[in-house]
């Protein structure tokens, strides 16, 4: 009886064993993993762990790097390849693309960063909110010549020279010029005011039938341009934000009256998505202009296809001028990082004209490298709407004043993008008069920023 | 033929799992049995109750305990150490009003907005739920064909996550969604069930008593069944028409399970988080704004990091939550 | 036809449908309508294109355009239904369409091009559910690493808190020891205090022992559930102590009590239990989001919620994957449903 339970015991403590961990020889697991206890099932030795590439010979002493990545569209599809090629260049570095929900860059990278548990490197977008925390990339590079030749001051310096942006975006509006064709109606070009564009947007949805004529993306970073096209000034020479201004007024009120006429998807604005754009109801051609970004144009090739035509058109002009907002987002290292030689190594490789024009050219956004954008990118598409639309972009480029450029490397920038897309929603829904939207918008702005330097 | 095949596979399956156990078992005898000799029988409820509160002390209780020093510090430091020392400020600022029921009077307007969302929403979720679980309770205590199948059919949204639940009926309700579909193949308008303040607080309700009211229709049935059948009869007997038996018999011995159910979906209510925040994110402006949200929003979310007047927000909602659970405790007692 | 009416209508007991039999299975009807519709809405919209899931208004039914070979073209080209002023209508393939005129050949005389005005083409669909999203989406992430450490942290997670929460529910509820009750209301008071709230704490937690990026860090701290052990606990106070007392004369050691006497008496408060952390573990995302940053250790929530971007959001691959977590529940729930139901009906009004 002993003797039958001893086996069995035995029998099952080896089942449990053979079924958990993998036997050692199949898989070699890389060496400098974070090891999990031994009661832990190995996770990378199932057959999807290919994708890691496992150290071979000619890593004598394999550094790993993790590198933390978010994607909009196919921009982890395009480095992939950029990485293997340096890890084929670098056989002693491995690099660890980990592809994560935006969400975790949002909210959770910044405590990591602060606990000491993040990674290597990271696609970022809000410039300021690692100040300290970056890695100063210079004296680790073989040409820091190149790397601050290359990329605009106001940025590197947000970026405490710890990174480079990897793509610029702006922001500017899409119009569906098909709507416009079969309505008979002229696209009105630069110089035209947003109240023209709200009249000639509605007279082109009524002509043609489509449900809505014109709608911006629910975030305050797009809000802004408009906003001071129209003449805000939203920061002052201390960098101090003021919301209450007339220009600002001006584009909440004009904005609020496409939500009254039911001029606009409302559900932009009003509705909960993980990202509400304007971009949808524009996909699906049921609304003549939308205001959003350069980094729509891939979505836009592959959903809406021959389905209409579809153009940028000019920011709209007023008394501020006719801007859009500069944007992107950056690649940066992390001043924890156990290997700075490493990361900066990768760094550098990516900011070769090379590569970073491949990288541009294979997710169609703007380089904000000045011998690629100086070269001229040969983005992979032969769709001319794309081509055109990123000229049009290019152009806009240009016209953006300098608080325009100054808003996305401000160090409290997200203060104010978040809390004011909250604050004109409850305006726009009818929660909060114009007067209570704005001192309510100014004192989460102060409180957040007062918290943050405490 | 084929149906005893499979009770015999079933039968070896279970002796499978049997012997696994037995192992298990025996092998942990040796280490209990020891420690048993060690420390006598007396000991022993404290090495059983160890594993479980060993990981919940350290993982729950201390981080609760620990919400404490967050709420009574300020800044975006994320170690309490690293925090300026506050005192009741935090509070001070939720509390800070000049009419609570005006919330644009108070310095933390949304505060008091989710506060006031909150409680509109337990109290028309709950309320509603529960008629519509016993309705439903009472129709699967008839006579029904298939009552399994329909029991499964009310339950299985139970099992959904509830981004899943969320998404579904996102794709259901939104302004190009299948209901408006509908409604203009039919010849009607759009209806705007998202964006308009009062159809996004009527779907949030609606949609939490579909993802939750299968579980408590299990429970009341359960109540329904353990109810004697010849009390029926002899109510019948006597002429009392369903109406009458309903309210003299059915009610007063649900009662206590009743009373169950009103807690238990009472406090998950209050909770509320991950189906709206999914769902409407707070919106439209802040008409499905509830409180658990809005910690989320000061505690993890990122351009607003005050981990303070998160922790503090939570603090008073534990105090209320604590509340309901002994009020809980204390119906249970009463009913045993 | 008459026998099988009567079969239909036939009820237990009595002989005819009462008007009342009617309604009790029409509002079942309507339940099983209001509680599996929406999901198969999802489970068609999740096979349609990301044109045909922006097309309003909807259609219930994935639909594809269809596409010809036509000599001359290296690319398939989509047909359509032309509809000539004349009344007349043919079927033809585009070429390409340019603002508003769209330049069409027959395929049976690809020479000839026809130009119309697109107002009068209408595409030739058909139903179609192709795999187009789930390959898509299963291969633009490590789906199969993804599901592997799903179903690892479920089923450990599963079997540690079957076994820990038992083991305290054991200890509260069949012996009288210093500070029981204490440990019982402490447990009991944060029973109801949801994670989204002390988030930032728990981390914090996590970060100093060492679990962050670490399924360990997503297994054990929600094993110790206080539901579950509310759960076991009140129904092991039905058990009666006599058998206890029983198996101690005989000599048994207290684990034996606990593993022979207890557990297989409480299998029905334990398939519930299995089943709610089954279904925690397998849709838990909140937790998982906070704890685990790298992709060799992310779960399938987590891998899910990646397809959304800062910008863009992918519908038809969060759709399709969406459906494919759905399944194994499904699956799952399908073949237990009866131990399930009948499970927590008894259990839970303990």
């Amino acid at each position: 009886m002993k003797v039958t339970k001893l086996i069995v015991l035995i029998v099952t403590i080896a089942l449990l064993f053979t079924a958990c961990t993998p036997a050692p020889t199949e898989v070699p697991a890389p060496t400098d993993m974070p090891a999990p206890t031994e009661a832990m099932p190995e996770p990378t030795a199932v057959p999807a762990a290919t994708e890691v590439p496992a150290p071979t010979e000619v890593a004598m002493e394999p550094v790993e790097i993790r590198f933390t990545y978010y994607a909009d569209g196919v921009e982890a599809d395009v480095m992939k390849p950029l990485i293997d090629k340096f890890m084929a260049e670098n056989p002693d570095i491995t690099v660890v693309l980990d592809v994560v929900p935006y969400k975790t860059i949002d909210e959770q990278l910044p405590v990591q960063v602060e606990t000491g548990e993040g990674p290597d490197l990271a696609r970022i977008t809000n410039f300021g909110a690692y100040k300290g925390k970056l890695l100063d990339l210079r004296p680790y590079m073989a040409d820091a010549a190149y790397y601050e030749a290359n990329f605009p001051k106001p940025i590197l310096e947000a970026l405490t020279y710890g990174g480079y942006p990897d793509a610029l975006t702006i922001t500017g509006p899409y119009v569906n010029k098909t709507l416009f064709d079969q309505a008979g109606i002229e696209i009105p070009g630069e110089g035209t005011t947003w109240q023209e564009w709200t009249d000639i947007t509605k007279q082109v949805a009524d002509a043609t039938g489509s449900q809505y004529a014109i709608s911006i993306d629910r975030t305050g970073h797009r809000f802004a341009g408009p906003a001071m096209s129209m003449g805000a000034t939203l920061t002052d020479a201390e960098g101090n934000f003021t919301v209450d201004t007339p220009g600002f007024r001006a584009f909440a009120e004009e904005v609020k009256g496409w939500h009254d006429n039911s001029l606009t998807p409302v559900e932009v604005w009003l509705s909960a998505e993980p990202v509400n754009s304007c971009i949808g109801p524009f996909k699906s051609g049921q609304l003549v202009m939308c205001m959003s970004g350069s980094w729509q144009i891939n979505g836009l090739v592959k959903d809406v296809g021959d389905a209409f035509d579809w153009i940028v058109v000019p920011n709209p002009t007023g008394d501020g001028g006719s801007t859009g907002i500069a944007g992107g987002s950056a690649v940066v290292v992390f001043a924890d990082t156990k290997y700075p030689e490493a990361a900066a190594r990768l760094v550098e490789f990516l900011i070769q004209a090379e590569n970073y024009s491949e990288f541009s050219a294979g997710t169609l956004s703007l380089p904000a490298q000045k011998t690629v954008a100086s070269e001229g990118v040969a983005f992979k598409s032969d769709n001319p709407f794309v081509l055109d639309a990123l000229k049009a972009y290019t152009a806009e480029v240009a016209k953006l004043t300098d608080q325009a450029t100054g808003l996305n490397v401000h160090p409290y920038a997200f203060a104010y993008y978040r809390n004011s897309a909250n604050r004109i929603a409850q305006y726009l829904s009818g929660e909060l008069t114009l007067d209570d939207m704005l001192v309510n918008l100014q004192k989460d702005i102060d409180a957040a920023i007062a918290e943050a330097k405490k | 033929m084929v149906n005893s095949e499979m009770v015999r596979v079933k039968k070896s399956i279970g002796q499978f799992f049997g012997t696994i156990y037995d192992g298990f078992v025996s092998l942990l005898d040796l280490i209990f049995g020891t420690i048993q000799k060690i420390i006598g029988v007396k000991g022993m409820p404290y090495i059983f109750v160890l594993p479980n509160l060993l990981i919940f002390g350290i993982f729950i209780l201390f981080p609760m305990l620990l919400n404490f020093v967050y709420a009574f510090t300020g800044g975006s430091a994320f170690f309490p150490g690293e925090r300026p020392w506050v005192g009741t400020d935090n509070f001070g600022r939720l509390l800070a009003c000049e009419n609570y029921l005006v919330p644009n009077s108070c310095t933390e307007d949304l505060f008091w907005r989710a506060v006031g969302n909150t409680f509109s929403y337990v109290f028309f979720q709950v309320g509603l739920m529960v008629i519509f679980s016993l309705i439903t309770a009472l129709i699967l205590n008839r006579k029904i064909k298939a009552r399994g199948f329909f029991r499964a059919v009310f339950f299985y949204p139970v099992l959904l996550s509830p981004i899943v639940v969320a998404l579904i009926w996102k794709w259901i309700l939104q302004e190009n969604g299948l209901f408006n579909g509908i409604l203009i193949s039919l010849g009607f308008d759009r209806i705007p069930f998202l964006v308009n303040a009062q159809w996004a607080q009527f779907w949030v309700v609606m949609i939490s008593i579909w993802a939750f009211m299968g579980f408590y229709t299990l429970i009341l049935l359960a109540g329904l069944q353990s109810i004697p059948a010849d009390l029926y009869e002899a109510a019948s007997i006597d002429g009392a028409n369903p109406w009458q038996s309903f309210v003299t018999i059915t009610m007063p011995l649900l009662t206590p399970v009743m009373a169950v159910v009103l807690v238990l979906s009472l406090i998950r209510a209050v909770q509320v988080f991950d189906i709206v925040f999914a769902f409407t994110g707070g919106g439209p402006g802040t008409a499905t704004l509830y409180l658990v949200q809005y910690i989320y929003n000061y505690g993890f979310s990122s351009p607003n990091k005050q981990f303070g007047l998160a922790a503090a927000a939570s603090l008073l909602m534990a105090a209320v939550l604590v509340v309901l659970t002994i009020i809980q405790l204390v119906v249970r007692k009463e009913e045993n | 036809m008459g026998k099988v009416t009567r079969f239909l209508t036939r009820t237990r007991g009595r002989k005819r449908l009462t008007w009342s039999d009617g309604i009790s299975y029409g509002y079942l009807i309507f339940g099983v309508i209001i509680m599996f519709g929406p999901v198969i809405w999802l489970v068609f919209s999740s096979f349609k294109t990301p044109g045909e899931i922006a097309k309003f208004p909807p259609r219930f039914l994935p639909y594809k355009q269809e596409t010809m070979m036509v000599s001359g073209y290296d690319e398939p080209l989509p047909l359509y239904k032309i509809n000539f002023e004349d009344g007349s209508s043919r079927t033809l393939a585009q070429v390409r369409r340019i603002g508003l005129e769209s330049q069409l050949v027959d395929p049976a005389n690809p020479e000839e091009i026809i130009k119309v005005n697109i107002k009068q083409r209408e595409p030739v669909e058909r139903v179609n559910f192709g795999l187009d999203n789930f390959k898509e989406g299963i291969e633009s992430f490590d789906f199969g690493l993804y599901l592997w450490n799903s179903v690892v942290v479920t089923l450990v997670a599963t079997i540690l808190t079957l076994l820990i929460n038992s083991m305290a529910a054991f200890a509260l509820s069949k012996y009288k020891f210093r500070g029981r009750q204490f440990i019982f209301i402490v447990m009991i008071s944060t029973l109801m205090v949801p994670l989204s709230v002390v988030l930032v704490p728990v981390f914090l937690v996590i970060t100093n022992v060492g679990w962050n990026n670490n399924l360990l860090g997503i297994i054990v701290p929600a094993a110790a559930t206080p539901t579950g052990v509310f759960l076991l606990r009140q129904y092991m106070l039905t058990i009666p102590d006599e058998l206890i007392d029983a198996a101690r004369i005989d000599g048994a050691s207290e684990w034996r009590i606990y593993s022979q006497v207890i557990i297989p008496l409480a299998k029905p408060a334990l398939a519930v239990l299995t089943i709610f952390s089954v279904m925690w573990r397998w849709n838990d995302f909140l937790w998982p989001l906070v704890v685990l940053s790298r992709s060799e250790y992310f779960t399938l929530q987590v891998g899910l919620a990646s397809f959304q971007g800062e910008l863009n959001v992918q519908w038809n691959l969060i759709l399709a994957m969406t459906v494919l977590t759905l399944l194994p529940i499904t699956v799952v729930f399908g073949f237990l449903q009866k131990y399930i139901t009948t499970g927590i009906a008894t259990t839970g009004m303990k």
